[in-house]
């Protein structure tokens, strides 16, 4: 970032929440960059930037959309990149229509469902090439429409062979499409629809083209703000496509950077701790898939481009890791030891699954989801249902306690003697505690090495597991029952120290892989290339592989900054292969020189013969700028010369996505779940394939235009702030901490203040579907009321820290007690960023009074376990095309 | 200028150079990391103990100011266009009239605006400044002037420090800092109670209560060449620590580049060594009047008028003894 020339950070108050990330800011503002803050807020960030645009929550496809027309109808667009990097050239079928010709639905959508059948969305195949791998048809895509299918290389591809017009002038090029998608994206939409002013509009506009091309470079960065949407990663993707037609991808000081939460946040997903997820961003198998070549056939096609093609390398390396011996060839290297899954198993879904009593025990692991999760309510109530619970954490936290002081037992449903559910409580180690790597932000591996030794029984997570596995291994010792190999199987063998506990290095050994067999054998791999699928090799994580090349911890090299280059690639180790910016073959031109002096970063050397410069080239590095091998030849072997997208089945950025989005191949924008406005671009009002819960407990409010929308008027979205930590399960417990933000409070302007009678500092009760919490008042001009669809549109600020029990320093009402839970089809993910409410003064109402207050809400408004649960919108709504507001 | 108490050489230490902090406010973002590394560094009590943990009412400040607990303080203000107008217009003022608040006369003016172009930008509809206080470790400190047991001493970097087992708590250094920063300790609790030299559980006694508390500029750290707590947390390298006279220079480039840009409301506070406190060890980049970050516009050691108030005193004396002489001459005559 610090190499940026603009910086546009949305979806994100990045000096707040990521303060030591964002010295890189700072380091390019002092160097000369523009710094724009994009948010319904003005925040700390704000405060620091060139320019604070205020937007509407939710909103930011229009933006960016908009921004994607301004980059196409004024030809700012970086040919050159976006012709040889890109699909804009590629001709999509026949079949294919739009939003614009569907009014806010595209092609293959089935209302019975609510999903789509993604077969219509597909690139036009050269004739005569109609590969096996193809698109699937029909039921199948709907039994898995809900985004837990793919690893991170979407799906296969089959053989790249697409038709494409380099002149981009028929009409079925990616190019038109997205053309024709974003006429309607107009500035005076965008004043429409978010509330930015012409001129605002203008300013962000010049400012992200005007350093964009071939010397000058734009970032984006963002974090929940985008993603805890409805369609949050349609958000990314409209980034995205502009970032790719700008060429800011694969260069320094550009890029889209996702800005992480909490220190390994990144590794929880690098080596998950998601239900879908394997190491490396390999799928989690399905229950259909009865044979490991199925499972293989699922990730990737031989014979498509680039390195997923290797994916049986990977697999079979990571089971060799599980299982050692156990997994050989007639084990099918062990993959009938996996678990499988037949649906969605989202910590959502998990909680619906409690409440119906088929959950029986939940393990909460530095979570505190009584707090931290969307709807707390449903979250608390959900463990009443349990048999026994674990909290694993530093203190007693909401999660560990809801049975004697939560809010339920306040209102009377729940009483403590009434629940069945045993809790354990495990004290746990805090990072000064225990040894082991964080993967940050910019996928970098640092090191961290114990500083004390854990107080008590307090344990470090790599203790307690391996404790764990030992206990459950001597009960199951000599047990004959198959279920029982996938544990007794287990290479549960790590080197213990001096206290008996598991030495950390050992395991990131065994991330990194060996060699098992050959001249090599009981050696590191230096990297996933590396990788047989013959049981010669064994990894626990393919992206990691190198992290412990040589027998050297590279999370540990600590070089200062002053002692090498400005890329500092000796300062902890970032996946894959120590690169410091992915697909980095795009920061040179398509015959390999760099596209100017001051963005140099990698480029191809004639006289060796290979790609070099200051990172670790994204690329076969002997692979010439001008080759194109045999496309037939399948994996990196097929990359051409100028198909940076070494990840993508067809080595080229996607504008449009022909496959791996289940919501929609062009970002478009819908509104939130709950929204006072009505979409002033489509009939369609939401996300058509967004996952709904309609449940009584679990209401939505009424969208614009529908019966009892005026009852919650106001928009509220969540956030943190810097003093604290998340749920804070970390921040609370701490006086130091507490007493920098020890009271819930809600940020409003001063205009909402005045019509609602709100004290400054004195009490607000704010009320949506599901819950009513308590606030004190920040009445401040940093919250403005904004113009939006002709009307003035008030949003409240609400940080989601505290929580209701007696352990903490602080607590107060939680914030996401207000939100329901409605997610985004791809990732599902809360839409905790919009949400209805009302704001009233004073304090909240005690024990059951406040039910019956929720209550005398909804019945107000009328809502429904169907309200705004519609998948496709009814078609009694007008369209939004040309009309204006309706109240 | 004050030959009563310090020697004016005080401040310069044979082989030591004078360290302090030079504090850019425009890119402070707020985090408080400052005030917490601090805390955690010199074990302070927190700062809720009698008013328990409540909002200020103050918009993101809650510890309020500067005291015998919190010794680095961010403050946070809101403006709108007007008062942001006013600031750019008082810093053109302090500009034309020579005086950028960057040294003395004679000395180079680092801040002439001379030839640059300094149209301002168009000027924000809002600001939310931030700004992080600490103590200033004056060239002539007020507090130590006055301390009657020698507890506050000038160490050899040129800061001001109290000596807890000295000091007996008379408070007399509390009414001689100009800038309300000295506070005497009162009881509280202290630190986090999971703590490792305290019993885990239990409140950990308050130390040094009754006797005065401020910043040390972390002696303990500086003497083994360890940058103070607040600046090595401070994420955007806001808060700079160095040689003094460095710190100064930084500051002074500092604001130059920010009017080059029409940033005019930009100023030093604490830089200029002919003020009522022969300069500060810390000196800050400010983005408005020092008022509105409830900084003295015109600090002055109390003690500096001690030679005039004495000379009054001395002729107020002889003119009493005068008269009494006069009185009793007169008283004889008659």
């Amino acid at each position: 970032m610090a190499n940026a020339d603009c910086i546009v950070i949305q979806g994100s108050n990045m000096a707040e929440c990521h303060p030591v990330g964002y010295q890189w800011v700072t380091e390019a503002k002092a160097r000369g960059a523009k710094v724009i803050h994009v948010d319904p807020r003005f925040t700390r960030t704000s405060a620091v930037a060139d320019k604070h645009v205020p937007i509407r929550a939710g909103s930011d496809v229009v933006l960016l959309g908009a921004l994607i027309n301004y980059v196409l109808s004024n030809e700012l667009w970086f040919k050159e990149y976006v012709l040889s990097y890109t699909n804009a050239a590629t001709l999509v079928g026949e079949d294919f229509l739009d939003t614009e010709d569907l009014d806010g639905l595209f092609s293959g959508f089935d209302p019975e469902t609510g999903q789509y059948d993604l077969s219509s969305w597909a690139y036009e195949r050269k004739h005569g090439a109609e590969g096996q791998g193809g698109h699937e048809h029909g039921a199948d895509t709907a039994a898995r429409a809900a985004g837990h299918q793919y690893g991170s290389g979407g799906p296969p591809l089959a053989n790249p062979q697409f038709e494409r017009d380099m002149t981009l002038e028929h009409p079925r090029t990616v190019f038109q499409i997205l053309k024709r998608h974003y006429a309607r994206y107009t500035p005076e939409m965008v004043r429409e629809a978010c509330g930015i002013s012409l001129e605002d509009f203008d300013y962000l506009a010049r400012a992200v083209t005007e350093n964009s091309g071939r010397d000058r470079t734009t970032c984006f960065a963002y974090a929940v703000g985008w993603t805890q949407h409805t369609l949050g990663a349609q958000f990314i993707r409209t980034a995205a496509i502009l970032q790719l037609l700008l060429g800011n991808v694969g260069r320094p000081g550009g890029g889209i950077m996702a800005l992480r939460g909490h220190a390994s946040i990144q590794g929880s997903t690098d080596i998950p701790t998601l239900f879908n997820l394997l190491p490396g961003y390999l799928p989690m198998p399905k229950a259909e898939m009865e044979t490991l070549q199925q499972y293989l056939d699922g990730i990737a096609s031989p014979t498509q481009k680039g390195y997923w093609a290797a994916a049986d390398t990977y697999t079979i390396s990571l089971l060799k890791a599980w299982w050692g011996d156990a997994a050989n060839e007639d084990s099918e290297w062990g993959y009938q030891y996996l678990p499988r899954i037949n649906g969605p198993h989202g910590t959502y879904e998990t909680v619906m699954k409690m409440l119906d009593d088929d959950v029986e025990g939940y393990f909460i692991f530095g979570q505190n989801p009584a707090v931290g999760s969307a709807h707390g309510r449903l979250q608390r109530l959900g463990m009443s249902h349990l048999k026994w619970l674990v909290v694993r954490d530093l203190s007693l936290i909401e999660s560990a306690t809801w049975w004697k002081d939560g809010p339920e037992i306040a209102s009377g449903e729940l009483k403590t003697e009434d629940i069945a559910t045993e809790v354990f409580f495990m004290p746990a180690a805090t990072h000064v505690e225990k040894a082991g790597s964080f993967t940050q932000t910019q996928r970098m591996l640092q090191w961290r090495h114990q500083a004390v030794r854990p107080p008590g029984d307090s344990q470090s997570e790599l203790d307690f597991f391996y404790e764990l596995g030992k206990r459950i291994r001597a009960k199951l010792a000599g047990s004959t029952d198959e279920r029982d190999r996938p544990l007794l199987d287990l290479t549960w063998d790590y080197p213990l120290n001096e206290h008996g506990e598991p030495d950390p290095e050992a395991v990131l050994a065994e991330i990194n892989g060996r060699h098992l067999t050959g001249p090599q054998a009981g050696k590191p791999l230096s990297s996933y290339t590396e990788m047989r699928a013959d049981g010669s090799t064994a990894g626990g994580c393919w992206i990691y592989t190198g992290v412990y090349a040589d027998g050297i911890n590279h999370a540990a090299d600590r070089k200062p900054q002053q002692e090498q280059g400005p890329v500092a690639s000796e300062w902890g180790w970032v996946w894959p292969a120590n690169r410091r910016i992915l697909y980095n073959r795009a920061s040179a031109d398509p015959d390999g020189k760099p596209w100017s002096e001051r963005k140099k970063y990698v480029w191809w050397d004639p006289e060796q013969n290979r790609w070099t410069g200051q990172d670790v080239p994204d690329f076969p590095v002997d692979r010439a700028p001008g080759a194109s091998p045999d496309p037939d030849a399948g994996g990196a072997a097929a990359l051409a010369g100028d198909d940076p997208f070494i990840m993508q089945s067809d080595g080229k950025g996607w504008l449009f996505a022909p496959k791996g989005m289940v919501d929609g191949p062009l970002p478009t924008h819908y509104e939130p779940q709950e929204s006072p406005i009505a979409n002033p671009l489509y009939r369609q009002q939401q996300n058509p394939a967004r996952l709904t819960y309609p449940r009584p407990d679990n209401l939505s409010a009424p969208s614009a235009g529908e019966r009892g929308s005026e009852v919650y008027p106001f928009v509220f979205t969540t956030y943190r702030l810097t003093e604290h930590h998340t749920a804070g399960g970390m921040s609370r417990w701490l006086p130091y901490l507490s007493e920098l933000q020890p009271e819930m409070f809600c940020e409003v302007s001063p205009e909402l203040a005045a019509e609602r009678g709100l004290e400054p500092y004195g009490w607000a009760t704010i009320i949506s579907p599901r819950s009513a919490i308590e606030a004190r008042v920040l009445v401040t001009e940093r919250v403005k009321p904004l113009v939006v669809g002709g009307r003035t549109f008030h949003q409240i600020g609400l940080p989601y820290h505290w929580g209701v029990g007696q352990d903490a320093v602080v607590s107060g009402d939680a914030a996401n007690d207000l939100l329901g839970v409605t997610l985004d089809p791809n990732v599902q993910i809360q839409e905790s960023k919009a949400g209805s409410c009302d704001i009233v003064p004073g304090r909240r109402p005690r024990g059951a009074a406040l039910l019956a207050l929720v209550a005398d809400y909804q019945t107000r408004a009328g809502v429904t376990p169907e309200t705004g649960n519609q998948k496709p919108t009814s078609p009694g709504r007008a369209s939004g095309r040309g009309t204006k507001e309706e109240n | 200028m004050n030959q009563l108490t310090e020697s004016p050489d005080h401040v310069r230490h044979t082989g030591h150079p004078r360290k302090g902090f030079f504090t850019d406010t425009s890119i402070c973002i707020g985090c408080k990391a400052c005030e917490v590394a601090c805390k955690e560094w010199n074990r302070n009590p927190h700062d809720s103990t009698d008013s328990g943990y409540e909002l200020l009412g103050s918009s993101y400040d809650n510890t309020g100011s500067l005291g015998a607990d919190t010794w680095r303080h961010v403050a946070f203000i809101e403006q709108d266009k007007e008062q942001i107008g006013r600031a750019r217009e008082s810093g053109r003022a302090l500009v034309s009239l020579g005086m950028p608040g960057l040294g003395p006369p004679g000395q180079d003016r680092a801040g002439s605006l001379a030839g640059a172009d300094t149209t301002p930008p168009d000027t924000p509809d809002f600001r939310w400044l931030m700004s992080s206080d600490v103590c200033k470790h004056c060239t002539n400190a007020g507090c130590l002037d006055v301390c009657p047991t020698g507890a506050l001493f000038r160490t050899e970097h040129g800061t001001v420090v109290v000596q807890d087992d000295v000091c007996n708590g008379c408070g007399t250094c509390v009414a001689g800092c100009p800038f309300g920063v000295i506070e005497r300790r009162s009881d509280g609790t202290a630190g986090p109670k999971t703590a490792r030299d305290f019993t885990p559980g239990e409140q950990a006694p308050t130390r040094n209560a009754g006797v005065a508390q401020k910043c040390t500029l972390c002696y303990d750290r500086i003497v083994d060449n360890q940058t103070p707590a607040c600046a090595q947390a401070c994420p955007t390298t806001s808060i700079k620590y160095g040689e003094r006279e460095d710190m100064v220079a930084t500051a002074k480039e500092r604001v130059a580049e920010l009017h080059a840009r029409g940033l005019t409301e930009a100023r030093l506070y604490g830089a200029n060594d002919s003020d009522g406190v022969g300069g500060t060890g810390s000196v800050f980049l400010l983005l408005d009047e020092p008022e509105v970050y409830g900084l003295p516009p015109d600090p002055r050691v109390p003690t500096a008028d001690l030679p005039r108030m004495f000379k009054r005193a001395g002729i107020a004396a002889a003119g009493m003894l005068a008269a009494a002489t006069a009185a009793f001459l007169a008283g004889g005559r008659a």
